[in-house]
């Protein structure tokens, strides 16, 4: 596990200290070694206000069930923990503050006014946890529908259907549901007239061909232009976290292939790298370099769903084919060393599942080479259309300022100009190792996002080359216990190896109680998974921090006063998947 | 006594056309398919063009279902409007000599009423749905066809000029030397351009525009009614290719010269082939352009098309005075 030793500056504490005085602070350490301190609820408000300066951006927010966890001891007494992470891009810096509730008052002052972007963040915790936050301007359900009766993700909510005794559709209760769907325009804080007109309201989704799954956006409508919209998701919500809390640490990893399910195996190298971090476990060179490779195809593969929806968005109909039947032939290549396709669910705890196949080197080595020459053709025929590029240049544009507030990162932050990659700044999982460039672009518009994404491409190419041409030796799995079952054949000669490969395949490992988040650069920014381990075979707590979730909340910002049409081009350049907004 | 002749000819050209229409589906259906490295319907029949028969079949069993907050009338006679409206265009079309359902003396105009009905159609269609994205299409499509009629009826007035007629045979044979796709370029160019946005296809479908307004105007349209919309965008792609070749590629003529002359096929054959071409020209449109954004597309042909279209008209007329006075 290369994991940058980053200690905390004495700067942050010692400001923090000087303005609120020593008592105040509990600092807690985490297997991650992000500096994590406890907050007194009364200070949160003015502790994330003086902050504020020093972090860009509010990297996560999320609550934790406390009241069934056992190994705790560094921590002061609280029912319910509510998470703020921040990040400092410019001293590469993390920090982490805990405020602890208790059952009886759950209750905590919104952060709205200092990022922008807790606006969802808490009405997700509001959603999952019943913690509400006051003076959040629109605190209702966010993910799952209005009629849910519970807060999901506490410990005493049912994860099964099978819990929750048995659910009956009639007519009342369709009539209920109905009615809850209602749309009012108040309820979504739209005006329904202006000064001397009356709005139309449109609802764009959740089925609608452009909006790239089941996402969608009421907007006020006047004429075609539009003076307000709201987005609202939840409509592919599947409570990932709450399987994270019953599956074994092993039999969630094909989960996390569904978060962002264009990205296949690059969901699984975010979770495994923070299981990894938590139980110490080593990873052999071989495996790393496999992973990374497998990272950056499924990159490209992404990339050209990208690309060709993108395109298709803007009206052109065509280039779609030509990106799908490529990436046709790269699952080609994934298929002959995973088995699968888009959800290979191929790593695992340690390594890969298997050493790669006789003959991987050709096939790989087959589609990059032929790849540039088909990403300029491309480019002649898509990018440097000029109906394509009167239809994004200037569209949808925010500068990197407005990106950081709202926590927007990957290739829509870099089309602002900033060039934080994970990648680079934070090499995890071996990436230090290769050389590749980060491309950056100023407009900040819609086509500069696409424009880097092709890059990017590029980029990923470079580094699977090098893939090939220096695969090491070696083993393609730990060696680990928690990893690795003892030898079968030996199992019937002594008992020790025989208990230890009972339990390790009917258990799972037994992960050492800690809490832990890795970022990776995944295809659409950062993504990580914050683990609490217990001391059990499953995770305590599993908390996915999405890029995707984060950039639809700015859609309202980027779409205002301009038309539908520019609307869907804002959409398509996005790049989200709604499976990794929902979870 | 009767004449029998005229009738057999005017339904003659009836089938043809809605077979023809039918029949484009298909072939464009395999033309994009074959542009965009796949195959296209290629299951039923051979090469797949059973699909016709097959869609067909599928669309007349579907049930004739008119949404409960719609206008009802308006909505079931929308989709009758465009049909019949291109049908009749094709009245004027001189297929041959002598094919031909009428040759009035007004024939390029009677061409451009027909097609400007088919307005109607749209804009009714989206009107009386009742449904938000049919409106918005119908509105787009109302403002888009007003505005492309203008340069549509301009861009032709060189060729009457240059003619001194407005019937169609006349145009044709105004040609037996020189295609007026030379003399007259600027004409063809926005004629074609017109025209796309009139038969509101791909890259100028703003009306429609899946990605944006899910399927516009005909949203709320499905089985028989959602198949006459289909007919009829078809049956003006047909309309809209046979006026380009009757006005600038010479109609009927097999290719010409000015020395001279290959006429190895007979006319109506030459008509075809020259239409497949046109036809297949707009296929490849479709395939290949993105769709412009729908004020884009306004400054389009106010600020591009119009003062072309006029630039052309004056050139022409100087041209046409400087010969009468006796050229050089």
């Amino acid at each position: 596990m290369q994991l940058a030793q980053r200690e905390v500056k004495p700067s942050i504490l010692k400001l923090l200290n000087d303005e609120f005085g020593n008592e105040v602070f509990l600092s807690q350490k985490c297997t991650d070694k992000i500096p994590t301190i406890w907050v007194p609820r009364q200070h949160v408000l003015q502790v994330l206000g003086s902050l504020r300066p020093h972090f860009c951006m509010l990297y996560d927010l999320f609550a934790i069930d406390e009241r069934t966890r056992e190994h705790r001891q560094d921590q002061p007494d609280a029912d319910y923990t509510v998470v703020y992470q921040l990040l400092s891009m410019r001293r590469n810096e993390d920090l982490r503050l805990k405020v602890g509730l208790s059952a009886s008052h759950l209750m905590l002052p919104s952060i709205v006014k200092i990022w922008p972007n807790a606006n969802w963040y808490e009405r997700e915790v509001w959603d999952m946890f019943g913690i509400s936050f006051e003076g959040h301007p629109s605190l209702f359900r966010i993910l799952l529908p209005p009629t849910w009766e519970g807060h999901a993700l506490r410990k005493d909510h049912p994860a099964r259907a099978t819990e929750m005794g048995e659910f009956k559709m009639d007519s009342e209760r369709v009539a209920k549901e109905q009615e809850a769907l209602r749309f009012r325009p108040e309820d979504w804080g739209l005006t329904s007239e202006g000064e001397d007109n009356e709005y139309m309201f449109l609802n764009l989704g959740p089925n609608h061909p452009s909006v790239h799954g089941v996402f969608r956006i009421a907007l006020q409508l006047d004429g075609e232009v539009i003076i307000n919209s709201v987005p609202d998701i939840g409509y592919h919500h599947r409570g990932a976290e709450k399987m994270g809390e019953r599956q074994t640490w092993h039999t969630y990893i094909p989960y996390t292939d569904r978060i962002d399910y264009l990205a296949g195996v690059m969901n699984n190298l975010a979770y495994i790298q923070t299981v990894e971090l938590l139980a110490g476990i080593k990873v052999p060179e071989r495996a790393k370099v496999i992973r990374i490779m497998l990272a950056e195809l499924f990159r490209i593969s992404s990339h050209l769903v990208f690309y060709g929806t993108f395109v298709q968005d803007v009206g052109q109909m065509s280039p779609v084919f030509y990106m799908f039947a490529d990436r046709e032939r790269l699952f080609g290549i994934i298929e002959a060393i995973t088995g699968g396709r888009m959800h290979p669910a191929w790593f695992r705890i340690g390594g890969v599942a298997q050493d790669l196949p006789n003959g991987w080197d050709k096939l790989i080595l087959d589609f990059i080479d032929s790849m540039p020459a088909r990403l300029d053709e491309w480019d002649k025929m898509a990018m440097q259309n000029k109906v394509l590029k009167d239809r994004t240049v200037g569209i949808g544009v925010y500068t990197e300022k407005e990106a950081l507030d709202w926590g927007v990162t990957g290739p829509g932050l870099r089309a602002t100009g900033n060039d934080w990659d994970v990648r680079k700044k934070r090499p995890y999982g071996g990436y230090d190792q290769f050389d590749f460039e980060v491309p950056t672009a100023n407009g900040g518009d819609c086509y500069d996002r696409a424009v880097l994404r092709i890059e990017e491409m590029r980029e990923s190419i470079k580094i699977i080359r090098q893939c090939v041409e220096n695969m090491p030796g070696g083993h393609y799995k730990s060696e680990h216990r928690s990893t690795t079952p003892p030898p079968k054949e030996r199992t019937m000669t002594d008992i020790e190896t025989l208990i230890h490969h009972f339990l390790n395949v009917s258990w799972g490992p037994v992960i050492p109680h800690g809490e832990a988040s890795v970022m990776i650069e995944a295809t659409k920014g950062i993504n990580s998974y914050h683990l609490i381990s217990d001391n059990g075979t499953n995770a305590y707590r599993t908390r996915i921090r999405t890029p995707s979730f984060a950039h639809l909340q700015q859609i309202p910002l980027i779409s205002r006063g301009l038309l539908i049409p520019d609307l869907i081009a804002i959409i398509a350049s996005i790049d989200f998947v709604m499976a990794d907004v929902d979870r | 006594m009767f004449e029998w002749g005229p009738i057999m000819l005017a339904m003659g050209i009836l089938i043809f056309g809605v077979a023809g229409a039918a029949f484009l589906t298909w072939w464009e259906r395999r033309l994009l398919g074959f542009w965009q490295d796949r195959y296209g319907p290629n299951r039923i029949g051979p090469f797949g063009v059973g699909q016709v028969v097959a869609d067909m079949i599928k669309l007349l069993l579907k049930d004739d279902w008119v949404p409960p907050f719609a206008d009802r009338m308006v909505f079931v006679f929308a989709p009758t409007a465009i049909v019949v409206a291109m049908m009749m265009g094709f009245a004027v079309v001189p297929f041959s000599p002598g094919i031909q359902i009428i040759d009035v003396n007004i024939g390029l105009l009677f061409f451009l009423g027909m097609t400007s009905l088919a307005v109607y159609s749209v804009l009714l269609g989206g009107l009386a749905s009742n449904n938000k994205y049919a409106l918005l299409g119908g509105l787009r499509s109302a403002s888009q066809m007003v505005s492309y009629e203008v340069f549509m009826g301009l861009s032709l007035m060189g060729i009457v000029m240059m003619t001194g007629s407005f019937s169609l045979v006349e145009i044709v044979k105004a040609q037996e030397n020189v295609w007026f796709c030379f003399s007259q370029a600027l004409g063809l160019i926005v004629f074609v351009i017109a025209g796309i946005a009139e038969s509101h296809r791909l890259p100028f479908d703003l009306p429609e525009a899946e990605h944006e307004l899910t399927a516009g105007f005909h949203t709320e349209y499905g089985g028989m009614k959602f198949a006459m919309f289909m007919l009829g965008e078809y049956l003006g792609l047909m309309l809209i290719s046979a006026m380009i070749v009757t006005l600038f590629f010479g109609g009927w003529m097999g290719p010409s010269l000015i020395i001279f002359e290959i006429n190895w096929l007979p006319p109506v054959a030459w008509f075809t082939i020259k239409i497949i071409f046109v036809i297949n020209f707009f296929v490849l449109l479709r395939a290949a352009i993105p769709r412009p954004r729908y004020d884009q597309l306004m400054s389009l042909g106010w600020k591009v098309m119009l003062p072309i279209t006029l630039f052309n008209l004056v050139i022409t007329g100087a041209v046409l005075l400087w010969l009468q006075e006796g050229g050089l």
